[in-house]
């Protein structure tokens, strides 16, 4: 077991930049989880740390020791892909046992180790089996086992789950997280899915375009994101942007976010966003959870306004509902019994304890 | 072993002011690995392929004794022969008539086989591959029998019908038409098994929705079938067209080009000249004049390949 | 035709109509296909009938189809005269020779192209498969006048050897058996052979463990290219070798079983078909793998 760390780690291919010098510390058993869009650079950042590109510039240290250099299997890490990549023509307890037989250990270590493997990852049944005889999961578990054997410094995971479909995906989910409970190797883990971020990891690195945007726990980065991309990246459905800006009313600072609508911002608030030039674009960032019916009850800080809905989903347990501000398409969560229906008008309450000011030109959160 | 050279400089670019010697002989082992490993192939190709192509543009220079230099003393020698010129002739012809009609045969044959229940197709595809497989120096002398003058199985069924007999070998348009049936024979089943695989990579959906708009048989096969597969069909054409051209086994076996060289091609012709007449330069020159229309078919086998590789 | 069933007689008359226009679609299929299937295997199958005839009958002019008195003896004859086993000796060693060395150069190099990208890999690629399309009438006279200088310069006999084929075989089977494996191993996910890497398995390792084991089909189908390509090479032969102890069957039947104008066409036609029969029995056992590396050519590797 070790700790990692990344020291303005840059990957180039030819002219293009694909990761730009990235910093980053992951201490010893911790469960790290790299999220963004495709091509953000999370994968090549894994694949430089499993050693499998070359890096530009920069270092990478595992257990304190710089691994620029040294082969992926003298690195003394295990790697999950994406599709299994187990070799078809070996039984489970084959490929499980493959390293270790590579690295000529002995024969009852091999067995012991991939017994208390399969017994931790309940597949002792298949042990015997060809990949192509496995389900998904299955499949994906023998993947985690042949990671488990080799009882490595670092696991690294490449999307892992994207593979499975969606009911599965939440059961191995919680089985990753189990495992990595009981045998507490520090764990890298690749991912697009921001909910598969959010349940998994001890920490979030959120990565945008090779660069990395916030690295927080997985509550910091929802309710206090750095960024416009981290803010619109996490929570689902996504948070909504209205254009607004800052006015001083009778003592007070409102936000405008429409000709017609204009809200007093809640004393902490106020003053946080005193010192703002009353002329810079803004935007308003409030989650949809943060939009709801209004009722008889307000709490300080939560405003109304009536609006005419556009289209409304009924999920079961709320209901979202879909509207414009002066054109920008405005998503919020309801109760199921508020009475919301597709071209009503409605009568909305927007809490502004929860609400985000972001500077509309430079995607910082203020 | 330049690209070592390459990789050295790009290494040392992007890390200038870093020790990386271990990565530095880890990229030398892996191109010094990937030279050794095709190392054997290179040479082979090398001495056995290029080496030769080029001794023989060498050797066409030559005169019979390979003592005198001519130029092209040879090509202006085999201008002025009608023989030669019937041999162009007869390639292109053999050529383009044994290729159509395979070409022809296997497409057909194909849809046959493509249409009976799935459960039937192995064994009558496993059949009608069976000349394909047969060495045809072998198969052709079983034509050579099957077209003897005297105890022809052919003439002896149709003098049946109250034709013949024919004289399959020794008449000059006989001998031409019985060269060509035996390489649409021995060709088509490749073919078949092209074209078969290519038909069951065409998705059922879209037959289905054809039949839904309205389409026949013929419609399905022209806006559908002949599409999808119209790579393959010029992949395997021009891949059959430079075998054909250059073909040996079953003229040499059924005519060695007679009657009287009417059967003649490149290949016998070569043989003939070069090896039975020992005249090597200007077999090797007859061998020669096969190269550019080699040249333009692989050229657009290439093309076609790369553009398939491109597609899946 | 099918409108007219239905407003008759509903949905289960229509049903009728198009499994009979099937049938009927189905019977010609197999009609034809029995057509075409005389048509392809009446030469072996007629190679068979011959085979089983003695000379007597064969020259007594009764209906070729059929055998009256059918006999071994060509088959006896044959099997037991030590110049056809030489042939079969000869074509043996060199196929089985001529393999071997194929998959030594082609499964290294395949490897290289498919998973090393290198200076010049693509241009090399390219190169295999231009080599596959040469064919041997282009190059069997450049060869034996480059292998009758090699003869003159080093003092080693190697026209009229059979040993002499182990060299110019490989350029026939080689290229092709490269560029379906390049085909084979570069469709093996790469995820696999990182795994092997961080498994810690050396290239050689790699290759051996798993893409070998992995592209094992590709491998058979080359395997199979290779020895049948051997077994029937005609022209090669006929060049560099003439002495009767050095041929392999194809020569060997057609130059020693044909006698002048006398052709003995009961033993030419056994020594055919025991020349077609290994080849033959390779395909009847190993079919798929055969039509696999068959139409494996066409793609790209």
């Amino acid at each position: 077991m070790a700790d990692v760390a990344l020291r303005k780690v840059v990957k180039r291919y030819d002219d293009v930049e694909a990761v730009r010098g990235i910093d980053l510390d992951i201490a010893d058993h911790e469960f790290i989880v790299l999220v963004g869009p495709s091509g953000c650079g999370k994968s090549t950042t894994l694949r430089m740390i499993a050693g499998l590109e070359d890096i530009s510039d920069g270092d990478i240290m595992i257990g304190g020791d710089v691994v620029n250099d040294v082969p992926p299997k003298d690195r003394d890490i295990a790697m999950v892909f994406q599709n299994y990549a187990l070799y078809p023509h070996m039984t489970v307890a084959e490929n499980m046992s493959f390293g270790l037989r590579l690295k000529h250990y002995p024969k009852a270590e091999i067995k012991a180790r991939v017994t208390e493997a399969a017994r931790l990852l309940d597949i002792t049944d298949l042990i015997d089996r060809k990949p192509k005889q496995l389900s998904g999961g299955q499949r994906q578990r023998v993947a985690m086992g042949r990671a488990i054997v080799r009882n490595p410094k670092v696991f690294l995971f490449d999307e892992p789950l994207s593979n499975l479909d969606a009911k599965l995906r939440v059961q191995m989910r919680i089985e990753i997280k189990k495992v990595h409970q009981k045998v507490r190797t520090t764990t890298v883990y690749v991912t697009h899915d921001q909910v598969e971020a959010m349940t998994l990891a001890d920490r979030v690195v959120v990565m945008n375009k090779g660069r990395i945007e916030q690295i927080g726990t997985p509550n910091e980065l929802y309710h206090k994101p750095a960024t416009r991309f981290v803010a619109g990246f996490i929570g689902s459905p996504a948070m909504n942007f209205i254009p607004c800006r800052l006015e001083d009313s009778g003592g007070k600072l409102n936000i405008r976010l429409t000709d017609r609508i204009s809200f007093p911002l809640p004393p902490a608030r106020a003053g946080r966003y005193n010192a703002l030039p009353r002329t810079d674009k803004l935007l308003l960032g409030v989650r949809p959870e943060h939009l709801t019916e209004s009722n008889a009850h307000l709490e300080p800080g939560v405003e109304t306004f009536d609006t005419v809905l556009d289209v409304t989903e009924p999920m079961g347990m709320e209901t979202l509902v879909y509207f414009g501000l002066d054109g920008t398409p405005v998503c919020g969560r309801v109760n199921p019994n508020a009475g919301a229906k597709d071209g009503a008008p409605m009568r909305l309450a927007m809490d502004l304890n929860n609400m985000h000011l972001l500077n509309e030109e430079t995607g910082v959160v203020l | 072993m330049a690209d070592v050279v390459v990789e050295h400089g790009r290494v040392a670019r992007t890390a200038s002011a870093r020790k990386r010697t271990g990565l530095h002989n880890a990229l030398k082992r892996k191109s010094t690995v990937a030279f050794f490993l095709t190392l054997p192939l290179i040479l082979l190709i090398a001495l056995f392929v290029l080496y030769p192509a080029l001794f023989s543009i060498h050797l066409a220079t030559l005169n019979k004794s390979m003592q005198k230099f001519v130029g092209f003393g040879n090509f202006t020698f085999l201008f002025k022969r009608e023989t030669f010129w019937m041999v162009v002739k007869q390639s292109c012809i053999f050529a383009v008539t044994a290729v159509f009609f395979k070409a022809l045969i296997g497409f057909i044959v194909a849809h046959f086989v493509h249409n009976i229940p799935a459960k039937g197709q192995r064994k009558w595809r496993g059949m009608l591959l069976v000349p394909w497989v047969i060495p045809p120096a072998m198969s052709t002398l079983a034509w050579l029998w099957l077209f003897d003058p005297s105890y022809s199985a052919f003439n002896y069924t149709l003098s049946f019908f109250g034709i013949g007999p024919i004289n399959w070998l020794g008449d000059a348009a006989w001998a031409r038409f019985s060269v060509i049936l035996v390489n649409v024979w021995y060709g088509a089943p490749f073919f078949l098994i092209m074209y078969l695989a290519a038909l069951k990579s065409v998705p059922d959906q879209l037959y289905e929705a054809a039949a839904i708009d309205g389409a026949n048989w013929w419609q399905k096969i022209w806006f559908i079938t002949l599409p999808m597969m119209r790579n393959i069909i010029a992949i395997t054409t021009l891949f059959s067209l430079i075998v054909t051209f250059a073909n040996f086994d079953i003229v040499r076996i059924l005519t060695s080009g007679g009657p009287l060289d009417q059967t003649q091609i490149f290949a016998t012709y070569a043989f003939r000249v070069g090896i039975e007449s020992n005249d090597i330069p200007l077999g090797a020159s007859v061998s020669l004049f096969m190269v550019p229309i080699l040249a333009v078919a692989a050229i657009f086998i290439l093309r076609d390949v790369n553009k398939r590789g491109n597609e899946s | 035709m099918s409108t007219i069933a239905i407003d008759k007689a509903g949905p289960t008359r229509k049903l009728g109509s198009m499994s009979r226009d099937r049938t009927w679609a189905l019977r010609w299929s197999y009609f034809f296909l029995v057509l075409f299937a005389i048509f392809f295997l009446t030469p072996p199958l007629y190679m068979v009938i011959t085979s089983l005839k003695s000379s007597a009958e064969i020259s007594a002019a009764t209906n070729p189809w059929w055998v009256f008195h059918p006999t071994l003896a060509n088959y006896v004859e044959l099997l037991t005269s030590s110049q056809f086993l030489r042939f079969f000796w000869n074509s043996t060693i060199v196929s089985l020779v001529v393999v071997l060395v194929t998959m030594l150069i082609s499964i290294p190099a395949a490897f290289a192209l498919a998973r090393m990208k290198f200076w010049g890999s693509t241009t090399l690629a390219t190169g295999v498969f231009l080599t596959y399309l040469v064919p041997d009438s282009l190059l069997f006279i450049p060869l034996f006048k480059m292998l009758a200088l090699v003869q003159d310069i080093t003092g080693i006999t190697l026209l009229n050897r059979w040993y002499v084929l182990l060299f110019v075989y490989p350029t026939l089977t080689v290229p092709f058996c490269t560029w379906i494996m390049i085909g084979y191993f570069a469709s093996i996910p790469k995820e696999l052979d990182e795994a092997a890497i961080i498994d810690g398995a050396s290239w050689l390792q790699t290759l051996l463990r798993i893409f070998i084991p992995v592209a094992l089909p590709g491998l058979i189908a080359a395997t199979i290219f290779a020895f049948t390509v051997s077994w029937a090479q005609f022209l090669y032969p006929l060049v560099f070798t003439t002495s009767i102890d050095q041929l392999v069957l194809p020569v060997g039947i057609t130059t020693t079983l044909i006698k002048g104008d006398v052709f003995n066409w009961g033993q030419i036609m056994t020594g055919a078909l025991l020349g077609a029969a290994p080849p033959l029995i390779i395909y009847a056992f190993l079919m798929d793998y055969y039509i696999a590396g068959l139409t494996a050519g066409a793609t790209k590797g």
